[in-house]
């Protein structure tokens, strides 16, 4: 640790590994960076944190030269530097790892690192020679890959290490990455970090961009706020706190733990019976799993991400078909028949807050006010006769919703891609919550979601289950399953592999439980 | 500023498309030694001269507003209906059993009686490609094209073999009835004391036409139908979330489109000929795509298109009549434009968008030191 402070300490020694100067960038009315200068020495880890929309990734994609900053200059390693492509980037050292893996699933390690540097026609020589570099790689910073296996074959923290190797092999001695550790174990997170810490010793330069504040202070040197296109604050990290990071991001005091009364629990809403899932593919994803919720009560389901918690949540939001029995209120469910379909969902009273917003929950292209009944678009309430619908009325409920929602901005015409992630969240958890539903099914309530509209979303969940209602929560998030469930229950391979009391467990035992590890001996389905 | 103004993208850039298309028309002109300029002169005189050419103008867009309409329609659920072709020759023939068998006592009867016919033939055409598609994953465009050659064929026999008059000579089926036939414009004109060109074939299809343009639209922005069937075509997996049946609204998108592209042959078949012949859609369903393209799938934009398209038609006509032009080289123009409207689209506006954010950066920043000063 003494060599990175020696890094930040001396600001004056070496020319800082990345300088921006006065950085602004604006589309449209947004100024999405506005003025910002930042020094990053090299060696370090220098984390940047801010709400969703606060403009980090706009001026990530300039370092990367997606975007060209209207005013404001790079300087790498002292030097002034043009950046108007990503291959510029690259020449430049910089190498980016995204949120989502820019790989070639059918493709091999080997032939993804090589993916836009091979030399020559032939491709016997590039990879001979990637294959000598990736097993120095290895070695050294503890990047084990199979250079042979198929991309699709690994999981996502091994394609994470492709993502590092690739802006390794070209050369790169800053290393951005976005959200990396959104998708990862706590483990695979851990090794990630031990990774980061080598090639920091190694004098490679890493920009860590997160919403957690966790691995902001544990892991960086310095750390960079940024609130509304604006850096509001750059300090190193041993001479603040979360709380205060906190408050500088949203601009006010936020709530970093979930402040609710106890779960009352009443009758069974929801109560599944060897529920079994087989996918396209033909595989079996959902492997009999036993589950209930009950009126008042936040269940949250624990696990990574692809062990059958989406298809358990596509079979109640009526897009999946499934064997077993579910029933709602005591009333069997359509698992395969022609009731089986969102819509008839819906009528049941489910509602649905679905993983990715993106492709699912929301019309990208469609303005807000046609995303905000999207789904309910046969309510009476909203036709204005038999054959038309009534856009104005949409529009005013629309208007409403969002005031009351604190939807930013609050433009009912403004398309839904316009919007940044927390707020294209909020639109949905709009349009689901106030439908009271019997129950509610929220998959990753808070992906990509900035901590003030964490806040307020899953104050929303918690109001909900107030009412009385039943609430089934699904996330990779093991925070927000610890702060927000009254009751957990952890998947792995379409299995559960037990339930656990908030109270009475922690991170590493949920965190082993993830990991297929049935630690306390409790039958946990092992098949 | 981060996109340019409404105005620049609705007219502007197709105005450059277009200019650019005629530029290099005119130049192809001129390089097989004809007077570009005096080609220009014939076209726009031939096609929008005289009440003779705008009857023609009228009566090609009328045939390319329906199938403009049949492609948009499609299209907004994200199918590529390439049969309207196939379509609208069946659609033909539903219009044509309908004039021929059933007596009517007036045309306003005989019309809808028609339009039906022509819809529901033209829909059960779409239909097989679309069961095909919503239940078999059989790719709509590789269906519809095959249908197009099938349809072809199927009219062949039915008029060889079973609707020719005994005797006849001719492909094609006797004469309908009188109280079928449609009033053209220059019976609908003349009670008004308006003298339009008695022998123009526009007739009443073109008001028919307009108004399912604003039918579409409806149907389109403001029913519930159509915010399904937008949906759908924007994104499935988010449609499927919403429970929206993808099976229901590949069949009702593909119904609706070959019913509209069928429709259109109370224009042709109806209206002009006034009995089926071969050949009479005379590839109005491939210009739909076109059409289609260059109005940006909205029922507005076709409209405008295939009044565009139907100028093409005919000011091309006069063009191969008149000048020693082989008649080739209409098809040379059409497909430029075709080419600049459609397929370069983005050539023209990623230039034109940029200028514009810079002039709007400009004048931000002029007011800005106007409002320090």
């Amino acid at each position: 640790m003494t060599e990175h402070q020696n890094g930040t300490g001396q600001q004056s020694s070496a020319a800082p590994a990345i300088e921006l100067r006065g950085i602004s960038k604006a589309f449209g009315p947004v100024q999405a960076n506005k003025d910002i200068s930042i020094s990053v020495q090299p060696g370090t880890i220098h984390g940047i944190i801010g709400e969703n929309g606060a403009g980090k990734s706009t001026l990530m994609s300039i370092l990367y030269g997606f975007y060209k900053a209207d005013e404001g200059q790079v300087f790498i390693n002292g030097q002034e530097t043009q950046i108007p492509d990503s291959q510029a980037a690259i020449r430049a050292g910089i190498g980016m790892v995204f949120q989502h893996f820019k790989l070639v699933e059918n493709f091999s390690v080997l032939e993804n690192v090589i993916l836009g540097v091979e030399e020559g026609a032939l491709l016997r020589p590039s990879l001979a020679k990637a294959r000598k570099e990736l097993k120095a790689l290895a070695e050294e910073y503890e990047l084990r890959v199979d250079p042979d296996a198929l991309i699709e074959d690994l999981g996502v923290g091994k394609q994470q290490r492709v993502e590092i190797l690739k802006a390794l092999y070209r050369q790169a001695d800053i290393l951005i990455l976005d959200e990396p550790t959104g998708v990862l174990t706590p483990a695979e997170a851990d090794h990630l970090f031990r990774i980061l810490d080598g090639l920091r010793a190694q004098g490679k330069t890493i920009i860590l961009i997160t919403h957690k504040l966790r691995e902001i202070m544990e892991y960086t040197d310095t750390v960079s706020v940024m609130r509304r296109g604006q850096m509001t604050d750059t300090v190193k990290t041993k001479d603040t706190s979360p709380e205060k990071l906190a408050e500088l991001m949203v601009g006010r005091k936020v709530l970093l733990s979930v402040d609710k009364v106890p779960a009352k629990p009443g009758e069974n809403v929801l109560e599944i019976e060897n529920l079994r899932v087989i996918d396209d593919q033909g595989v079996e994803r959902v492997k009999g799993i036993d589950l209930n919720v009950r009126a008042g009560e936040i269940l949250g389901i624990a696990g990574v991400s692809g062990n059958g918690q989406s298809e358990l949540m596509e079979v109640l939001g009526g897009y999946a078909q499934a064997t077993g029995s579910v029933r709602l209120k005591g009333q069997e469910l359509d698992l395969t028949g022609k009731k089986s379909d969102a819509r008839s969902r819906r009528e049941r009273g489910i509602a649905h807050v679905p993983e990715d917003r993106q492709s699912r929950g929301l019309i990208m292209e469609f303005p807000a006010w046609q995303n905000m009944i999207f789904g309910y678009h046969n309510d009476p309430e909203i036709q204005k006769n038999a054959l038309l619908m009534d856009n104005s009325k949409m529009v005013e409920i629309t208007q409403d919703k969002m005031d009351r929602f604190d939807v930013r901005p609050p433009h009912p015409h403004l398309a839904a891609k316009s919007f940044s992630g927390g707020n294209q969240q909020k639109i949905i958890v709009a349009r689901e919550i106030e439908r009271n539903p019997d129950l509610l099914i929220v998959g990753q309530p808070t992906r990509g979601v900035d901590i003030g509209a964490i806040e307020f979303i899953h104050k929303q969940i918690v109001a909900l289950r107030d009412q009385g209602k039943a609430i089934l929560l699904v996330s990779v998030e093991l925070e927000e399953i610890l702060s927000l469930s009254d009751r957990i229950a952890v998947m792995f391979d379409g299995h559960i592999m037990g339930e656990r009391m908030p109270a009475d467990t922690n991170e590493q035992e949920l965190g082993l439980l993830m990991a297929g590890e049935n630690g306390s001996g409790e039958n946990g389905g092992q098949a | 500023m981060d996109k340019m103004p409404k105005w620049a993208d609705v007219a502007l850039i197709p105005f450059l498309n277009l200019t650019l298309a005629f530029a290099i028309s005119m130049a192809v002109i001129a390089a097989i030694g004809q007077d570009p300029f005096e080609a220009v002169k014939l076209m726009v005189t031939g096609a929008l001269g005289s009440s003779y050419g705008w009857g023609y103008t009228l009566y090609y867009a009328t045939n390319f507003i329906f199938t403009g309409l049949a492609v948009s329609i499609a299209f907004q659920a994200a199918l590529f209906n390439i049969g309207g072709e196939g379509q609208a020759v069946l659609g033909g023939l539903g219009v044509a059993l309908v004039c021929l068998y059933i007596p009517f006592p007036h045309w306003t009867v005989a019309i809808l009686f028609a339009m039906l016919g022509g819809a529901l033939f033209g829909a059960l055409w779409a239909a097989i490609p679309a069961y095909l598609q919503a239940k078999r994953g059989s790719h709509v465009v590789i269906t519809t094209i095959m249908f197009n050659f099938i349809a072809a064929s199927l009219l062949n026999y039915v008029l060889v073999n079973l609707l020719r008059p005994k005797g006849s000579m001719d492909p094609a089926s006797a004469r309908f009835p009188e109280t079928t036939n449609l009033p053209t414009f220059h019976d609908l004109l003349s009670p008004f004391g308006i003298a339009f060109s008695k022998s123009a074939p526009v007739n009443v299809s073109f008001i028919v036409a307009v108004v399912a343009c604003i039918v579409v639209y409806l149907l389109l922005f403001r029913s519930r139908i159509g915010y399904e069937i937008r949906s759908f075509g924007q994104s499935q997996s988010a449609s499927v979330y919403a429970g929206i049946s993808p099976v229901k609204i590949t069949m009702i998108a593909m119904l609706l489109s070959g019913g509209l592209a069928g429709m259109m042959s109370i224009n042709n078949t109806m209206g002009e000929s006034e009995r089926l012949i071969l050949n009479s859609v005379e590839g109005a369903g491939f210009i739909g795509i076109a059409v289609a393209l260059m109005g940006r799938n909205h029922p507005f934009g076709v409209f405008l298109a295939a009044l565009l398209f139907g100028f093409l038609y005919q000011g091309g006509g006069e063009l191969a009549l008149w000048l020693s032009i082989p008649r080739e080289l209409v098809l040379v123009i059409q497909g430029l434009v075709i080419l600049f409207t459609g397929a370069l689209d983005n050539m023209i506006r990623m230039p034109v968008e940029r200028a514009f954010i810079r002039a709007a950066k400009r004048a931000e920043a002029r007011d800005a030191k106007q409002k320090e000063a």
